[in-house]
């Protein structure tokens, strides 16, 4: 990526950045920027590295709670941060190692991730009782952990960045995180990893260490989890079990789908945009427009979009629109094997949501 | 499906409003009330009762001509049995909505909360349901029941009944944690015993190995404090195991969420029960609010006794506004901590300015065919349990939920 | 020694509990590739179609749970096979991710129709006694029609023709379309005969446990574990690993408790995976059904 397209990106963001409070709601919005991160962590591991993880949720959750525990210990935020970006990033690599030395591939993958993300749900739901304390953290079960110190200026734990702050902040770590990773995609080693998603018998027998550059790049993705979850965890002002659950673990993926896997911007924005149809989904103002049969259930509505995005634009939106743009003929195969390779002008030059 | 233009006006500002704007439609000289409560997924079947128990109860004091001269506005918000929109909805209900009280809160996870967030921006809360105790916080009355009004009867009397060896099945959060405790409290001061507590997630539905652990560990009684639909299964596999005959169940929260009407007869049949609602009971004003749910919604069967403590709640701060003369939180407070009461469906309600918990009527209470007999009872039960250790007359600055030690 | 004999019972329910949830995403899997997502909401529509028919049609109970629950799970498995999945044969990870759609959207769909709220129907047995023990006689009942749907599977793919053609067209397709068989018709009735096992399990797992909208994501992580781990040998497979882990959770939780058996579960499932990456039968029971 050069300098140029970087600063176009930059004031693409920052000017995404300060129309957005107009329109909506800067509580939402953060949480939105959150799961942006989360969606972009996913799109790196599985559009770029090929690997489908079907439990992102753990580094997620794990983040949230590494940081509300680390927060309430210390009684300051940054130490948190930064251990809620080091531990998934540990935890990932370690898994990944077991997973990518172990020779697990596709459907057997995604098992062992989710089941991984399943363990650390069941175990952090019998939490409960008073014997489960980390320092002075009572992991408190399904209550789930409040009340943790949030963000603040470094130094001063008394001045707390939150609403429009910490939209701003979690906003630019979004956009950081971006260029972090458009900036990997371009090193060597990003290349490699796309190779290796195209074939990966072909880059071993050119030499690479296939292993290792995937559990790299687990790692990596593990820590854009770790530290969305993070900043989920300060927007919400709770950490729960339902982190780790089995129905964010399904969004994540159909961000992704939606968004467009092979893509970075498009997971980005997929969740932006599903995350707001959920919430308004779940307004009970529209409830109460269709009264006691509300046929919008959030589950119908999803569920039905992601059928008809695998049935009729497997690539995602950014993918099609952009071969649309680039007047490229539609290929036909899997999300995983989307457009990185048709990448225009025109996707370089929309960095952010 | 018909939608009038007006229900239609009405939705579509509300989303406006939630979705961007901050709200026009609610007229600038109402009383706002904030309503945070589980009305859809897996906890609806506690929520939803209560919050057409905010509506009735509403509707009755604007009936009266208002508060202060001025009409109160319910502004509510479904959390979805999600425990993250909470706190979400709690922020909303302070920094934006500017509510002048909050009434909700379901589960002991959904009150601790949002305990912090509506203390912080000095927002009057009221937690309205059954639960564990010893919230100690000036902000916040309890209006529900607590385990000195319903396991200190409860335990004794199934003691009495059944013999003294007592197995504990609870949910796992701190909700059954904590009551856990206390029936080994009440157990114990009984002359009864313990033997073995087992904690359940939530989401846990298969109790077979349970079963059969209970019977190796052959206590006279069982004590479930189960909570949720899943854990409902426990008295179909108990049941179908053939166990009714033979161990005997008392519960503390079997009724609560309308269990015995979801559980065939056969199933629910001699469970025994302690709470302070029972729509048998034969008082005038539990008849009276019958009647005015039945016009209001045409059917009383999903009244619970979290639903008829909802109720006794906004009353109870509809009298405290009254008698303080002002919506100034800490004058409602000190009007409120002087000794309010309300009768009820539930009988006589008096608030404890010590404790800020509330002295109840109570029934012990068999379920038999679906119903709640009542076997007797009991008046004016003071919240010893949270008496023993919070005094917000002494330290007004408390904020912490005791929990009992064993 | 009757505490011997209980636990040994409680272990059988559990290999035959997930047996069941298992065997009609291991048939479709195993013979076809596909992993149905939307499995565990399968078992819910079982489920509430042996309720509905016996508490409010007032159908007798046995023909509720053994015909009616599967005739209808299967009838919807053929109708979601048609619009939805004949698309993506051969594309693994569509095929998840769209039948995931299509679980969500079963969910939302039962919230619609049948509310939250848990419902069940009486189990139609009492218990009996081992000892000082009592025991639920209806797990007798579930652990017969475990036995009965392996030996069905097995009975139909070994012995007759129609599954001769089912297995011939699984290992090639277009080896049997040139034979004349429409390999599209032999996909639609194996998914259908899938889906059928599928709703047999809702139906007698309904007495047992309660049917909510959201209760099948207790079934499919148990199912998807259990029939990746056993391979992709229909019947060894399944069996192997049913057994494997009924075994350990039930052990693990009559050593602690329930959420430990569970967890115990996961942890073996990950290990397993991890030394054998193509699950039981792919190591030890090759090429066999």
């Amino acid at each position: 990526m050069t300098a140029r397209q970087t600063l176009t990106a930059v004031i693409v963001a920052a000017i995404v950045m300060f129309v957005l409070p107009v329109f909506f709601d800067v509580l939402n919005l953060t949480t939105f920027a959150a799961y942006a991160l989360l969606a972009l962590s996913l799109g790196f591991v599985w559009g770029y590295g090929g690997i489908l993880c079907f439990g992102q949720t753990a580094f997620y959750g794990l983040g949230a709670y590494v940081y509300a525990m680390t927060a309430i210990n210390t009684g300051e935020a940054w130490s948190g941060v930064f251990l809620a970006i080091v531990i998934p990033a540990a935890f990932a690599a370690v898994l990944g190692a077991m997973m990518f030395y172990g020779r697990l591939s596709d459907v057997y993958l995604a098992v062992v991730t989710l089941v991984v993300s399943l363990i650390l749900f069941r175990f952090m739901n019998t939490t409960a009782g008073e014997q489960y304390i980390i320092g002075k953290a009572r992991m408190g079960g399904y209550n789930g952990i409040p009340g943790y110190p949030t963000l603040h200026i470094p130094g001063d734990p008394e001045a707390y960045i939150y609403d429009e702050n910490l939209y701003y902040f979690t906003f630019i770590v979004l956009v950081l995180c971006y260029l972090l990773t458009r900036w990997l995609l371009g090193s060597p080693f990003g290349r490699i990893l796309v190779g290796l998603r195209e074939n990966e018998q072909r880059i071993e027998l050119l030499g690479y260490d296939v292993r290792a550059r995937k559990t790299a790049a687990f790692a990596f993705g593990g820590a854009l989890a770790g530290l969305a979850g993070c900043l989920y965890a300060n927007a919400a002002e709770i950490v729960t079990p339902e982190l780790f659950g089995l129905g964010l673990a399904a969004e994540i993926i159909i961000w992704v789908i939606v968004g467009g896997a092979g893509t970075l911007i498009g997971p980005m924005i997929g969740a932006a945009v599903l995350g707001y149809l959920k919430f308004v989904l779940g307004l009970r103002a529209i409830k109460e427009i269709f009264g006691k049969d509300n046929p919008l259930e959030a589950p119908l509505v999803f569920g039905t979009i992601l059928i008809l995005f695998i049935l009729f634009l497997p690539r995602g939106v950014a993918p099609t629109v952009q071969g649309w743009l680039s007047r490229a003929p539609l290929g036909r195969g899997g999300p995983a094997r989307g457009g990185q390779r048709r990448r225009t002008r025109t996707e370089r030059a929309r960095p952010n949501a | 499906m018909t939608i009038n233009r007006r229900q239609f006006v009405q939705g579509a500002t509300a989303a406006s409003a939630l979705a961007t704007i901050p709200s026009a439609a609610i007229s600038a000289d109402s009383i706002k009330l904030g309503s945070v409560l589980d009305t859809s997924g897996i906890f609806e079947i506690y929520g939803k009762p209560m919050e057409k128990a905010h509506r009735l109860a509403i509707d009755e004091i604007n009936a009266g001509g208002g508060l202060l001269g001025r009409k109160v506005e319910m502004i509510p918000y479904d959390t979805q049995s999600n425990m993250a929109l909470y706190t979400q909805y709690a922020r909303r209900l302070t920094r934006r909505d500017k509510v002048d009280v909050v009434h909700g809160g379901i589960l002991s996870a959904s009150r601790e909360a949002i305990r912090p967030t509506l203390r912080k921006a000095k927002t009057l809360y009221f937690y309205n349901t059954t639960y564990e105790g010893g919230v100690c916080d000036r902000n916040v009355f309890c209006v529900g029941t607590t385990p000195a009004q319903q396991s200190a009867i409860l335990v004794p009397e199934a003691i009495e009944r059944w013999g003294k060896k007592i197995y504990v099945l609870a949910a796992d959060y701190n909700y059954g944690q904590i009551t856990t405790n206390w029936i080994k409290h009440y157990a114990k001061n009984a002359g009864g015993n313990v033997i073995q507590a087992d904690f359940f997630p939530l989401n846990v539905s298969d109790f077979g190995s349970t079963i059969a652990k209970i019977q190796k560990a052959k206590p006279d009684m069982i004590v479930a404090v189960l909570v949720g639909a899943a854990h409902l299964s426990f008295y179909r596999q108990w049941s179908a195991a053939g166990m009714k005959k033979k161990i005997p169940i008392a519960s503390t929260t079997m009724s609560s969420g309308n269990d015995h009407r979801v559980l065939t007869a056969s199933e629910g049949n001699g469970v025994l029960v302690c709470q302070s609602y029972s729509d048998k009971a034969d008082i005038p004003s539990t008849k009276a609010f019958l009647a005015a749910w039945q016009k209001k919604f045409g059917n009383t069967n999903d009244i619970h006794e979290i639903a008829a403590s909802s109720y006794d709640g906004l009353h109870l701060w509809a009298q405290g506004v009254k008698k303080a003369g002002s919506l100034d939180r800490m004058k409602v407070i000190e009007a409120l901590e002087s000794g309010v009461s309300f009768t009820g469906p539930t009988g006589k309600v008096t608030i404890d300015g010590k404790t800020h918990h509330v002295t109840h009527d109570m029934h012990l209470i068999e379920i038999q065919n679906q119903q709640l007999t009542i076997l007797k009872s009991i008046g004016q039960i003071p919240p010893s349990d949270t008496q023993r250790v919070c005094d917000l007359e002494k330290n007004p600055n408390d904020t912490k939920q005791y929990e009992i030690k064993i | 020694m009757d505490l011997a004999a209980v636990v040994v019972y409680e272990i059988l329910y559990t290999v035959a509990f997930l047996t069941l949830i298992s065997a009609g995403l291991a048939i479709v899997f195993g013979m076809m590739r596909v992993i149905n997502l939307a499995h565990g909401e399968f078992v819910l529509l079982g489920g509430y179609a042996a309720i509905v028919s016996h508490n409010t049609l007032g159908i007798d109970i046995f023909v509720s749970m053994l015909i009616v629950s599967p005739l209808v799970v299967a009838a919807f498995g053929v109708i979601a096979e048609r619009l939805i999945i004949r698309f993506l044969y051969g594309r693994l990870i569509n095929t998840m991710l769209a039948t995931w759609g299509l679980s969500l959207a079963m969910i939302g769909g039962f919230t619609l129709i049948f509310g939250t709220t848990t419902t069940s129907i009486k189990a139609p047995f009492g218990g009996f006694e081992v000892g000082e023990f009592s025991l639920s006689g209806y797990n007798i009942f579930i652990i017969a029609s475990a036995v009965g749907v392996i030996l069905l599977i097995f009975g139909v793919l070994k012995f007759t023709r129609a599954g001769l053609i089912a297995r011939g067209a699984m290992q090639d397709a277009g080896v049997a379309s040139s034979f004349g068989y429409d390999t599209s018709k032999v996909y639609m009735v194996t998914f259908a005969a899938g889906s059928a096992l599928t709703g047999l399990a809702g139906g007698v797992l309904a007495p047992l446990v309660g049917i909510g909208p959201t209760a099948g994501s207790l079934y499919i992580a148990k199912a998807f574990i259990t029939v990746i781990s056993g391979g992709a040998s229909v019947v060894s497979g399944l069996i192997a690993s049913s057994g494997f882990f009924g075994f350990v959770s039930q052990f693990v939780t009559f050593v602690t408790n329930s959420v430990v058996g569970e967890i115990g579960l996961l942890v073996a499932a990950v290990i397993l995976l991890r030394l054998l990456p193509t699950g039981i039968s792919g190591r030890f029971f090759r090429n066999r059904l």
